[in-house]
């Protein structure tokens, strides 16, 4: 017996790494998996600490509410967010929830399987999002998260620059007006307008915006649909013809075609140019890239909406903006669902809406706004004809950035109206 | 049965023959092992071609297959467009503008960085410690990463902040944004270029001429070269191989030209530009078309074995 006993212990010695090993892997993939059960990863492009340190407190409070369960909020910044997503989302480090803009890009990752059906789940909160808002996470009749907010394209434009032009904002509603503004601020000395050509995005909005307000709804629809002409056709060259009619006046800072998002919207809050075509959400940014960092103060700031095309179909009502909110991935697992739909909840959009940080999505958190220039937004949204996506989200990230480059090819003098809608229409046609 | 072999010996017949046959392996493995060669190859030749195979074979293989396909990246690409992807990259224009900015790069490396450095290198490539300082003067470029120096140059170039502005200011000219300007903003990527390179091709210069043995050249002076008769027909002669290595590097730098770009210009002004692998992450990578950027990659990979092939079979063929 003794004997046995030593041979056991002498085996036991030399494989000692046999049993060590697998109980140690076993051992670390229980507590992986626990780990997952619990652990609700959030993945988002928040740069503004504010908005993070309130979601830092909703996760707070719901953790305590939820013992076991923990909310994890990652930070990516926006360009690593865009390009690291398509291979985080086919790893094994997937969060459970990610940001994310209706439109092109959010469907090829429902068709490539990556996101959650919570139609379902859904349904009993349906009612309480505006109906654009939560269709723009619906695609083929399946719901696969929830809105966060909205945001639409103007004019900021900048009022003692504008008095100083004697041009009267309120006058400028067609284009043609529009450019005889222009002129007035050029015979008065003042750079009429600032824009990113380096980032191209922001130039991108004047051609979304002219073939909207010249093809209308239905127009680019049909092109969508792949129509014949599509793209090609004579609605979208001519919105190219009066956007190079704006070109030509040459309207826009010395060195636009190589400036950023943020030199542009600096020179708009130093008060170098008198007009910015941007976001609401310039409203703090333009602020932020200030050489004194105040930008142009709220008595000095204005806000515009496109001007119309004379013989265009679109009407003056149509938006072009965002519709940004937070879809599940595939293996998301049911708390996650609920963490969702508990962030979600009117209290904190409208805390976020009364800090100017959002323009909600959730039915009555409006009334929260207390800013003049976003609850005018906010009311330009409510009252939408019709509110586009972004092309550079709707289209997704191909001929999105088609579009980007065509309307900088244009302002650069590189593209013509032609050829820029041709190359939009050959791009979606390989789509 | 026909014959009397029991069982017992067939084992035996058997067992024998297969160590027959074991020593004719072991004897041709001798016979062919030339001083362990053999044995050499067959130890370690698995596992470097095994990992060559998985990181360089398989991926060339994949890019190619990849190729064919339209696809977004996501899952399995499944939408088969034959030869489409080069079809689309050989009209795309901005791509001929890429192919020609390479092109560029190569001439203005062999015409302009090349003979500059050479230069340099034949007035410091003595040694003394001025000369020393001026060495590392005209190094440090090169030691500064790629993305930093981008950087800095696109500070350089700002028509509103830069060295520039002060430039057209001093000149009471309107300031000029170099890097938004369609003509001009690759020639101002390449000066970058120029300034980032030309100290390591200097180097290699000082290092060969410092091998270049003095009594040539004093003897060539006994014979009544001058200075420039020196250098050319006795110095350059024995440096060939330093300027072959360099125009070698020179022209694999060129078609790998990238992290200078990205900071400076990201390939615009309307992707005026951009170089074949700015064109390949802009158009291939960014925008999610993975399908195309492998065709770019596989016309890039042929682009680099044809160059390096031909030119290992001209320019660096030993002469004999």
């Amino acid at each position: 017996m003794r004997y046995q006993n030593t041979k056991t212990l002498h085996k036991l010695e030399r494989n000692w790494k046999k049993v060590v090993y697998p109980m140690a892997i076993a051992a670390s993939l229980t507590t992986s998996f626990t780990w997952a059960d619990t652990t609700i990863r959030m993945l988002h492009l928040e740069a503004d600490p504010k908005v993070v340190s309130v979601w830092e407190q909703v996760a707070h409070d719901y953790e305590k509410a939820n013992p076991g369960q923990t909310i994890k909020l990652e930070y990516l910044e926006n360009e690593a967010f865009k390009q690291k997503l398509p291979t985080l989302l086919q790893s094994e480090q997937r969060p459970d929830i990610f940001y994310s803009w209706g439109g092109g890009n959010f469907q090829t990752r429902v068709d490539a399987g990556l996101l959650k059906d919570v139609s379902k789940e859904m349904e009993d909160v349906k009612s309480k999002f505006s109906d654009v808002s939560f269709n723009a996470f619906n695609y083929q009749g399946k719901q696969y998260g929830l809105p966060y907010m909205v945001s639409q394209v103007g004019f900021w434009y900048n009022k003692s620059l504008f008095q100083q032009a004697g041009v009267d904002a309120d006058q400028v509603v067609t284009w043609d007006d529009f450019l005889g503004a222009i002129k007035k601020l050029q015979a008065a000395g003042i750079t009429p307008i600032t824009t990113a050509g380096g980032d191209k995005w922001p130039v991108q909005f004047y051609w979304a915006l002219l073939t909207m307000r010249q093809a209308g709804q239905q127009g680019i629809q049909d092109a969508i649909d792949k129509k014949e002409p599509a793209f090609a056709g004579e609605d979208f060259i001519k919105a190219g013809e009066e956007l190079k009619r704006l070109v030509d006046l040459k309207p826009f800072q010395s060195g636009h075609l190589a400036a950023s998002f943020g030199d542009s919207s600096g020179n708009f809050g130093d008060g170098k140019s008198a007009m910015q075509l941007m976001g609401d959400w310039n409203y703090l940014f333009q602020a932020q890239q200030s050489i004194s960092g105040k930008g142009v103060g709220d008595d000095n700031l204005g806000w515009m909406n496109f001007p119309v095309l004379k013989d265009g179909k679109g009407k003056a009502t149509d938006t072009l903006g965002g519709i940004a909110g937070w879809v599940l991935t595939s293996e998301a697992s049911p708390e996650a669902v609920q963490w969702l739909k508990y962030f979600s909840n009117i209290e904190m959009q409208k805390h976020l809406a009364s800090i100017n940080m959002i323009i909600p999505v959730v039915k009555g958190a409006d009334v929260a706004i207390e800013n003049p220039f976003k609850k005018r937004i906010a009311q330009n949204i409510a009252n939408s004809s019709w509110h586009q996506l972004f092309y550079d989200q709707a289209f997704g990230a191909n001929v999105g950035s088609v579009v980007n480059d065509v309307s900088a090819g244009i302002l650069g003098g590189a593209l013509s109206p032609q050829e820029a809608a041709e190359q939009v229409q050959e791009a979606w046609e390989f789509e | 049965m026909s014959n009397n072999v029991t069982p017992e010996k067939r084992v035996k017949v058997a067992s024998n023959q297969s160590a027959a046959s074991n020593q004719s392996v072991s004897r041709w493995f001798k016979k062919n092992n030339h001083g362990n060669r053999l044995l050499t190859l067959v130890l370690f030749l698995p596992p470097a071609l095994l990992l060559f195979t998985i990181f360089v074979i398989l991926p060339i293989g994949e890019a190619g297959y990849y190729s064919l396909f339209r696809w977004n990246g996501y899952g399995e690409p499944t939408k088969w467009v034959e030869f489409g992807n080069y079809t689309r990259l050989f009209k795309h224009s901005a791509f001929d503008t890429a192919v020609w900015n390479t092109l560029k790069i190569i001439l203005i490396s062999i015409v302009i960085q090349l003979p500059l450095a050479l230069i340099i290198a034949l007035s410091i490539y003595k040694k003394s410690w001025t000369n020393s300082l001026f060495r590392l003067i005209f190094f440090l470029p090169y030691i500064l990463a790629e993305v930093a120096a981008g950087l800095i140059w696109r500070f350089v170039f700002d028509g509103d902040y830069g060295v520039m502005s002060s430039f057209t200011e001093a000149l009471n000219t309107d300031s000029w944004y170099i890097l938004a300007d369609n003509n001009w903003a690759f020639v101002a990527i390449l000066v970058v270029l120029v300034w980032k390179y030309f100290g390591f091709h200097m180097m290699i210069y000082i290092a060969a001429l410092q091998g270049v043995p003095k009594d040539l050249i004093e003897a060539s002076k006994l014979d009544g070269a001058s200075r420039f008769q020196a250098i050319w027909y006795v110095k350059i002669p024995l440096i060939i191989s330093g300027i072959t290595i360099s125009i070698f590097f020179s022209i694999l730098g060129a078609l790998q030209t990238f992290d200078l770009i990205m900071p400076l210009t990201g390939g615009g002004p309307s992707n005026s530009t951009h170089t074949l692998v700015s064109y390949l992450y802009t158009f291939g990578i960014t925008r999610m078309n993975v399908g195309f950027g492998s065709a770019v990659g596989v016309v890039l990979f042929i682009c680099c074995v044809i160059f390096a092939f031909t030119y290992q079979s001209t320019m660096m063929k030993d002469k004999k």
